[in-house]
């Protein structure tokens, strides 16, 4: 195909378009997902998460300046909700990066989630995949403002960094399950805001937890990341992640996990997509309409759907 | 599924976005995705966005009164960059003699004050993804 091709001679218009046709699901795309699997594993995929508002597109940006002094070149792909009402989207992290536009060493795209939960869109891994095969160093995935149980990053990176600020809770949002499980590096953002000491005493005895069941224990860095501040020692933090996962053997048991996931999320929606085609629509109409009725209940309802 | 894209730019140094982020809310209640840049934005940023978006259609927003210089390059450098069939579209303060001047350089189609928002959603139904 002569768009793959052209991505792997570098070619920004050939990533964009590749990118639009996994994300539209369009028939080609199979194929062309085919033709750049063999191209791909060169890329350290990291994702950025955390709550709305905290920075993580200025952070994916101030941490691309410091990356592109190395000389690596980094692909991004950055998340935003997408309306459950209109279908429509405002995709608004380009305002934050918009002088990344013009260097050849950088690609950026932006995603609407289309329905999808988890907080990334059900394009992201095949996107990441594009970015890949395109010859990126590194590619950040930014989430969606993600609130506590928004961990689904987890499945699709290498290294998760998870992103908050002082003031948006207490002690016991730091036991919760869900988002703070999934950090590699925990980074504490607008941090010349007061709570920062207290946020980062919490963090790190998150992190001391975990440094009981593995043998990474997450860093915790204070950054301002409009000013650029602390950006340098998150991105020695990802690197060391990268070599710890390397040394320890962690990377082929995370490459294995995000290939289940990335499987597992095919499979369904194929099923899915089985499970609404054709007569089935008509049926699940029906169905539903019996629901309303209560003429049967929804658990009945479905296995009779799924019947052949 | 396809879904229309946009790309909403204001070149310029001017930093009056309100009418570009009405338009941007219009265009996504209309169940299209609109990718906003912010302000102070460079032609060649704004080419460089567009194609790395893959958009459909990209609309400039300017009220400074430089639209006849900056309108007219996107389209330029759009076209250097094999990517001349994306639309762009012109909004802001402009003159109605210089929409005949703008056309002639390539811009799709031109929304000044008044434009209704139907007109511009319809425009981009019609137009986009083609």
């Amino acid at each position: 195909m002569e768009l793959v091709e052209r991505l792997l001679n570098g070619d920004k218009r050939a990533a964009a378009k590749l990118i639009s046709l996994v994300e539209n699901e369009d028939r080609e795309a199979a194929e062309v997902l085919r033709e750049l699997y063999q191209h791909t594993g060169n890329t350290h995929i990291v994702g950025i998460t955390g709550p709305p508002g905290v920075g993580k597109s200025s952070l994916v940006y101030e941490l691309t300046k410091v990356l592109r002094k190395k000389g690596k070149k980094v692909g991004i792909v950055a998340i935003d909700p997408t309306s459950r009402f209109t279908g429509g989207a405002i995709l608004g992290d380009r305002i934050r990066m918009t002088e990344l536009s013009t260097d050849e060493g950088v690609f950026m795209r932006s995603m609407g989630t289309r329905g999808h939960h988890g907080g990334i869109a059900k394009a992201t891994t095949e996107a990441a995949i594009v970015l890949d095969a395109m010859g990126m160093d590194v590619v950040f995935v930014e989430t969606v403002g993600a609130g506590q149980s928004q961990s689904m990053i987890w499945e699709c990176v290498h290294t998760s960094i998870l992103v908050e600020m002082p003031g948006m809770g207490d002690e016991i949002q730091a036991l919760k399950a869900g988002i703070l499980e999934i950090g590699d590096i925990f980074v504490v953002n607008k941090g010349d805001m007061e709570g920062t000491d207290q946020l980062v005493k919490e963090l790190e005895s998150v992190a001391e937890y975990k440094a009981m069941e593995q043998e990474w224990k997450p860093p915790v860095h204070v950054t301002i990341a409009t000013e650029g501040k602390g950006t340098d020692e998150v991105v020695s933090s990802i690197e060391d992640h990268l070599e710890y996962l390397k040394e320890s053997g962690e990377y082929q048991k995370r490459e294995e996990e995000r290939t289940k996931g990335e499987f597992t999320r095919i499979v369904q929606d194929l099923l899915l997509k089985k499970a609404f085609a054709g007569e089935r629509s008509k049926k699940f109409d029906q169905l539903l309409k019996e629901i309303i009725e209560k003429k049967t209940d929804p658990f009945t309802a479905a296995e009779k759907l799924l019947e052949e | 599924m396809k879904k229309i894209r946009v790309l909403i730019a204001k070149p310029g140094l001017d930093g009056h976005d309100r009418g570009a982020k009405v338009v941007a809310r219009a265009l996504r209640d209309a169940g299209m995705e609109v990718i906003y840049t912010g302000l102070h934005q460079t032609p060649e940023m704004i080419v460089e966005a567009a194609i790395q978006e893959d958009v459909d259609v990209v609309g400039l927003s300017c009220l400074s009164g430089a639209h006849m210089t900056l309108f007219p390059r996107v389209v330029e450098l759009l076209r250097e960059k094999g990517a001349g069939d994306i639309l762009v579209t012109a909004g802001g303060i402009i003159p109605d003699e210089d929409v005949p001047k703008l056309k002639e350089a390539g811009i799709a189609a031109a929304f000044g004050p008044g434009t209704s928002l139907e007109e511009i959603i319809e425009f981009h139904k019609k137009n986009a993804g083609k």
